[in-house]
Order: structure tokens, then sequence, then C-alpha cells
């Protein structure tokens, strides 16, 4: 018996930082890919478009799309196993 | 028949009165805890104050049905559930209840968990002694996550605000603050979800703990089905309230806060009370929302944390569980020269006009949905334009 589970530790804190940071990161390059594009000179000066969020170039959507994928995906496996991991078989 | 131990209090009333009160617990635990999912979103405007506390609660209905880990701690982690009567749960919870109250009424952003549990272990060592309380779980599953959690919390919370800033660093604050804002609800939403995993588990394994006093079910036993709905609905009701008092401290006492801070606090909230939950411990959702915040104010260059509000936070953590567990004690003894169920009935129509008292005293310093974002002035209430005549 410890007083500090150390396994558990680790664990919380790599996933933590994963989790935690990693995804919101993969997020904001979903913003920056959305970004890029022709459009991304006008943001300075007078923009009309709404704060310039859309760049327009289609390779920038392509792997913004990608990068919103993923965020969801990864999140969707994380309800998931915080599920399989929260209802344990019923010990016979 | 020999002396108070023959009055009975095993009984389905008594039974009743408690479960009745633990889901007033799990109620105050939803509104005082509203706020460590979303006061950064209504902070930085990402969400209007009342689709956020909407949304919330219902996250929160849906997370407690999501992980069951956390109840089975409560309910035989902590105390010998053989010692543990109808009469210590109900004492147990007047003092979690009581502490829950005090702190909204002040604005302080304090752990309902800790109010919980160290009323329960007041109640208990006041019943039974220092033998009944199962101190090795107390400490490793309770009080040390209490400790690394926040620190962990704000870790990952730094990590993640610096990560933002750096990766966006070329798009206008307009988009910058557009994009994350839409990335903030979605943030937002997990904590809410990882709350209901974490905190309506803890009413699961309090009323588990009543039914095992009464004998309802055996002793190890999971949180039957009804358990489980009412504490999802409870907290759930109470998270729509909305701790405006709460929430205006974490969400603009704390840090000025923009929109990828409220991302990368939310973020780092929500992954650290989920995998911890799957861990089961009991941690402190309200621990971990107050270190995500103040890392998303270290992580950003020039941002400022404001230590003083912190380190009230801080003080009041450290006095919560035994606090709670003075007034579970007192209750329990209260309760115990009584005696039956009328001790019970006593204690917990104090605990009612305690409640109401404060619920009163609040009203002379309202927070709520519209002056929840008010300038910052030092205090839960925001200072008033002096009214004419009131």
């Amino acid at each position: 018996m410890s007083w500090i589970n150390l396994s558990a530790l680790w664990k919380i804190v790599v996933f933590g930082l994963l989790a935690g940071a990693g995804l919101p990161a993969i997020f904001a390059m979903g913003l920056y890919s959305l970004s890029r594009g022709p459009r991304v000179q006008t943001a300075g000066g007078g923009d009309s478009d709404a704060d310039g969020l859309v760049g327009g170039s289609v390779l920038g959507i392509a792997l913004a799309a990608l990068c919103f994928l993923v965020v969801l995906a990864a999140i969707a496996w994380g309800i998931y196993e915080v599920y399989k991991i929260g209802h344990p078989a019923p010990a016979k | 028949m020999a002396g108070r131990d023959a009055i009975p209090v095993s009984n389905t009333f008594v039974l009743v009165l408690v479960v009745i009160t633990a889901l007033g617990f799990d109620f105050t635990n939803g509104f005082h805890d509203t706020g460590n999912a979303m006061a950064t979103s209504i902070a930085t405007k990402a969400l209007s104050p009342r689709v956020a506390v909407g949304l919330s609660g219902l996250l929160n209905l849906v997370g407690a049905f999501l992980s069951l880990a956390v109840a089975a701690t409560i309910a035989s982690g902590l105390v010998d559930t053989k010692l543990v009567t109808l009469t210590v749960v109900a004492a147990g919870l007047a003092g979690g209840i009581t502490w829950n109250l005090v702190t909204w009424l002040f604005g302080i952003p304090s752990s309902s968990s800790h109010a919980l549990i160290g009323g329960v272990i007041g109640a208990t060592l006041a019943a039974a002694g220092g033998h009944a309380v199962k101190w090795h779980g107390l400490v490793s599953k309770v009080v040390v996550p209490a400790v690394l959690s926040p620190v962990i919390a704000a870790l990952v919370a730094a990590t993640g605000t610096w990560l933002l800033y750096r990766i966006s660093r070329s798009l206008t604050d307009a988009a910058r603050g557009h994009g994350f804002r839409i990335g903030q609800i979605g943030s937002a939403c997990m904590v809410s979800l990882a709350h209901g995993t974490n905190d309506a588990q803890k009413t699961m394994g309090v009323i588990t703990l009543a039914l095992i006093a009464n004998k309802t079910v055996a002793s190890g036993s999971n949180a039957p089905f009804w358990v489980i709905l009412s504490c999802a609905l409870a907290i759930s009701a109470g998270t729509y309230l909305g701790g405006w008092r709460v929430i205006r401290t974490l969400g603009k006492g704390l840090v000025e806060i923009e929109a990828p801070q409220g991302m990368a606090a939310e973020s780092a909230s929500a992954a650290v009370i989920l995998l911890s939950s799957s861990f089961g411990y009991s941690l402190s959702t309200t621990h971990v929302a107050t270190g995500s915040i103040i890392g998303s104010g270290l992580g950003k260059r020039g941002a400022e944390v404001r230590w003083n509000v912190a380190g009230r936070m801080a003080t009041a953590w450290v006095f919560t569980l035994p606090s709670a567990a003075l007034v579970g004690a007192g209750a329990y003894g209260l309760a115990d020269v009584i005696g039956g169920t009328a001790g019970v009935v006593v204690d917990l129509l104090i605990l009612v006009a305690v409640s109401a008292f404060i619920y009163l005293r609040s009203r002379a310093t309202k927070v709520d949905h519209n002056n929840v974002n008010d300038e910052w002035t030092g205090s839960a209430a925001p200072a008033e334009p002096q009214p004419a005549a009131a």
C-alpha cells in the first residue's frame, strides 16, 4: 500500500498533456490552416470578411478539416474509453 | 434494551430524509460548480450565460451515467461501512451542505467533494472514533490528489496556452478570438461531462452508503439505478440554476481571460478530471478548474494572475475538510444527544433554517446572469451603482 499511485500519476500527467494540451494545439493548427490563402493579406487592413477566419486556400481548408476531424475522433474515443473503464463487467 | 443504542434509527422514514438531504447536497454541488465548466466561456462571451448553464446542466446529466468508478470509492473506500449509521450519513451531509452554502455566499470556489467527504468523516469520527475511518484511503484517494491535481492541471493548461498562442500567432486578434471561442464551446462541454462523471458520483456513493447502513442493499454494492438517475437529475438542476457568484470569481477574479486561454484551461480540466475519474480518484473538479485557469495565466506572456484571489481560495481549500468535519461531528453529537429519529429530524430542520438564512443573506448582494461579467472590483458581488431608493 503506497500513498501515491505512481503508475496512475504518470498516466494522468502524460495523457493529460496529450489530450488537454495536444488536442487544443491540433485545433489551433486547424485554425491556422483555415486562415491561409489569398485573403490573409487583407486581414490587417479594412477586412470585410467576418474576422478573416477563412483564408480561402483549398489546401488550407482541407488540412483544417483534417485537424478538426482528428480532434473530434480523439474526443469520441476518449469518451468511449471512460465509459468502458467506468462500467466494469460485474464480477460473477 | 440498553441506553441510546436501543432507540431505532434504522427505518424507512429516516432513510427517505437522508436520501432527500443527499439530493439537496447534490443540488448545491451542481450550482457551486457550474463555474468550473462555464466560467471562462461566459467571461470570454463564447456562450451567453443562460445558454452556458443550460448546456452544462444537460451534459452533467449525461456525464453522471458515463462512469461509476468514483461512486465506489466514496461508498466503500473511505469509512468502515459496518460502523456507519443513517444518523452519521445525515450529519455528514449537513456538514457538507453548510460548507458549500457558506463558501458560495462568499463566492469562493471551494471543493464540494471535500465538503462532503469532510462532513461524513467528521460524523464518523464522532460516532465511532478514529478506527472507523480508512485513513490510508483518505490520504491516497483524497488528500494527495487534492494537492497534485491543481498542479498537474496548471501544467497542462500552461503548456496548452503557450502552444495555442504560438501556433495562432499569425492570425489577427479578431480571427483568433472568433476561432477559439468556437473551440471553447467544445472544451467547456467536455468539462461539464467530466463534472458529471466525477461529482454526481459522490452523492451516488453517499446514498449507497446510507442504503448499506440501513441494510437495504448489501455491503459492497453498486449504486442502484434509481440512485444514479435521481443524482444525475439533482446535479443537473443545480447546475442549470447556476452559481453566479462562483462563476464570477473564476471567470473574472483570477485572470482576465481571452478565448485561447479559456480553451486551454477547459481542455486541461476536462482531460485531468476524466482521467482521474477513470482511476477512481474523487478529486475536486474545483481544484482542477482553478489550477487550469491559473495555468492559462502563467502560459501567456504578460497575463496577470491575481494571486491574492488565488491565495484566498487556497486558504478556503485547506479549511474545507476540517470545517465540514467539525460541522458533521457537531451535527452527529446533537442528533445523538436527542437520540433516534427525532435527532436526525432536528439536525435537518436546523440545516434547512441555516440554508434559508444564507439564501436570504445572498439576496442582499445579488449576482446573476445580468451582472456576472461586470468589471472585477475585488469582491464576488459587483459594485452597484447606488440605487436611489430600494
